[in-house]
């Protein structure tokens, strides 16, 4: 669905960001883009909807060459491509109500949208997401009312009221706690799963990635070092990647945790036992 | 910041070295000189009698001024009331031009760099470098006495001003939040109004009251050349050493001062 071919990124800095990148994403696969600051994660995802400009190179969406729209054509496809950010990125002192419908813009005339005039099936969309993503008592609250983890849920509800085939995910959980991390990270593995979406994921902890994907995607100073399935993340693959470090910890820990919570699970079913039986 | 070493080896740390400590102190010592050759200088051309003359001179004044008449006061209703109205419309019409001078001359809203954005700093700088009262001047000359003349000066004065504290704003805004709207699709005007605009509203609330509390006191002397409102009356009681009615325009003028103060802190809470 997504190809990417030839991919080549070169700053007016003279710094080269991606060093032509093929990759290939099918419908309703969930790629993680791991890598080292500076690796071009950003760069890459931005070049897909073009807040980047891909110095050259293709990028096709659906046999659609972004890379070659005018800036019309251009506005018209990135209504398909939704893109979560790091900081969120919502428009602090607007409500959660218009920052949700603000994905819809792409749709909208100038004048309805400065008036706050959206269609009542924009609406209704909204208030369907803002429910899916759990945030149905806070929709007139102002954005910067909120927790980092109900905001980024709000930049997923903008995202995918878009009706996106493609959702670039910018670092959603690295302004996150661990715990808001996962709950994020499983709230959009989910979305994808529900709406049979692909998505391209740039994260930085590896152990989150490897729990939720079926594929990373390993991305060394602008060039694919590693592209398979999160169980081939091996100590010499992530050094290929990462630089030397040792990773044996790394790699337990993403052990230990599903242990931890199968653990936690079983405590909760035999207390729920215990209370069956005691009534 | 200067690390040497000395004689015994060791790394010796200091803020400057010796050659910018002496700069430093040659430049504080020349300012000195020039300080007090000025004062003598000015010294010299001063008629001293006239200075010691003048507490005399002010305590003649204030007692000729003090008490106010206040039965004046119901004249200067109208003439205040008008210069309230020069502050409030020339600050009206000063928003409609700055608004879109200050998205030319940003940088990141800017449509050229280097044609549009020349062209929309030079109006800020003519407008900010000619003061209202010389804008009031040149158009009392141009279009004639009156409180019309006073509002475009105060206008004319106040779109720089303007101007240039929004672009200001306008260039300190989170691109993110730029971005994110323009990753979904949305058309240049509508990141303009969902991205930007939201972002500059306090600034913009506050650089308008602000302004328009300067524009009020400005608006007070426009009537010294004819411009309208309460300096008018102040110009005639002046001509005539009418101290007791200055004071009580000076009076009136405090208290709408001290109101308009009040209402732009209100504003100004209310909106940030």
């Amino acid at each position: 669905m997504l190809q990417i071919k030839q991919l080549l990124k070169r700053y007016p800095t003279g710094d080269l960001a991606l060093q032509r990148v093929d990759m290939a994403i099918p419908k309703g696969q969930v790629v993680a883009l791991i890598g080292p600051s500076g690796a071009g994660k950003s760069t890459l995802i931005r070049c897909v909807n073009r807040l980047v400009e891909p110095t050259s190179g293709q990028v096709i969406l659906n046999d659609r060459e972004l890379t070659k729209l005018n800036s019309n054509a251009l506005r018209v496809a990135r209504r398909r491509m939704g893109m979560i950010f790091q900081e969120y990125a919502l428009v602090e002192r607007l409500t959660v109500m218009e920052n949700v419908l603000a994905g819809q813009l792409g749709y909208v005339g100038f004048w309805r949208s400065f008036l706050r005039k959206f269609p009542q099936s924009s609406i209704d969309e909204a208030f369907r997401l803002l429910d899916r993503v759990g945030l149905e008592e806070m929709i007139d609250k102002r954005a910067d009312e909120l927790s980092g983890g109900q905001r980024q849920r709000v930049g997923i509800a903008r995202a995918l009221i878009q009706d996106p085939e493609l959702l670039l995910v910018d670092e959603p959980t690295a302004s996150l706690d661990p715990k808001t991390s996962r709950q994020i990270m499983r709230l959009i593995c989910e979305l994808c799963e529900e709406r049979n979406l692909a998505a391209i994921i740039n994260i930085h902890d590896v152990a989150l990635a490897q729990m939720f994907v079926q594929r990373v995607i390993g991305l060394r100073l602008g060039e694919i070092v590693y592209d398979g399935p999160p169980t081939g993340l091996q100590p010499d693959v992530l050094t290929e990647i990462y630089g030397e470090e040792d990773w044996q910890a790394t790699i337990e820990k993403v052990d230990e945790e599903d242990e931890e919570e199968a653990a936690a699970a079983a405590v909760a079913v035999a207390v729920v036992v215990e209370e069956g039986v005691g009534s | 910041m200067a690390v040497t070493t000395n004689n015994y080896g060791t790394k010796v740390w200091a803020r400057r070295t010796s050659a910018k400590q002496n700069a430093i102190w040659l430049g504080w010592f020349s300012g000195t000189a020039l300080f007090v050759y000025c004062w003598q200088q000015i010294n010299v051309a001063t008629t001293w009698a006239f200075v010691w003359d003048a507490p005399r001179i002010a305590g003649d004044l204030v007692s000729r001024a003090v008490p106010p008449r206040w039965s004046y006061i119901n004249e200067l209703w109208l003439p205040i009331w008008d210069t309230l109205n020069i502050a409030t419309l020339g600050t009206l019409l000063a928003l409609f031009m700055a608004v879109p001078v200050a998205f030319l001359a940003a940088n990141n809203t800017t449509p050229s760099k280097l044609l549009i954005r020349p062209i929309a700093l030079l109006i800020i700088v003519s407008s900010r470098s000619i003061n209202s009262l010389i804008w009031a001047l040149l158009l009392v000359a141009i279009i004639g006495p009156g409180m019309f003349a006073g509002t475009i000066a105060i206008a004319l004065r106040s779109i720089g001003f303007v101007a240039k504290l929004l672009y200001e704003a306008i260039e300190e805004i989170d691109e993110n939040q730029v971005e994110a709207i323009t990753a979904t699709g949305a058309s240049r005007l509508q990141v303009l109004v969902y991205g930007i605009v939201p972002q500059i509203m306090p600034a913009f609330a506050g650089i308008t009251v602000f302004r328009w509390d300067i524009n009020i006191r400005e608006s007070t002397v426009l009537g010294l050349v004819g411009a309208g409102g309460i300096g008018l009356q102040m110009q005639a009681n002046l001509n005539v050493l009418a101290w007791n009615q200055v004071s009580t325009i000076l009076f009136v003028i405090l208290i709408a001062v001290i109101i308009s103060e009040w209402v732009s802190a209100k504003v100004r809470g209310a909106i940030i």
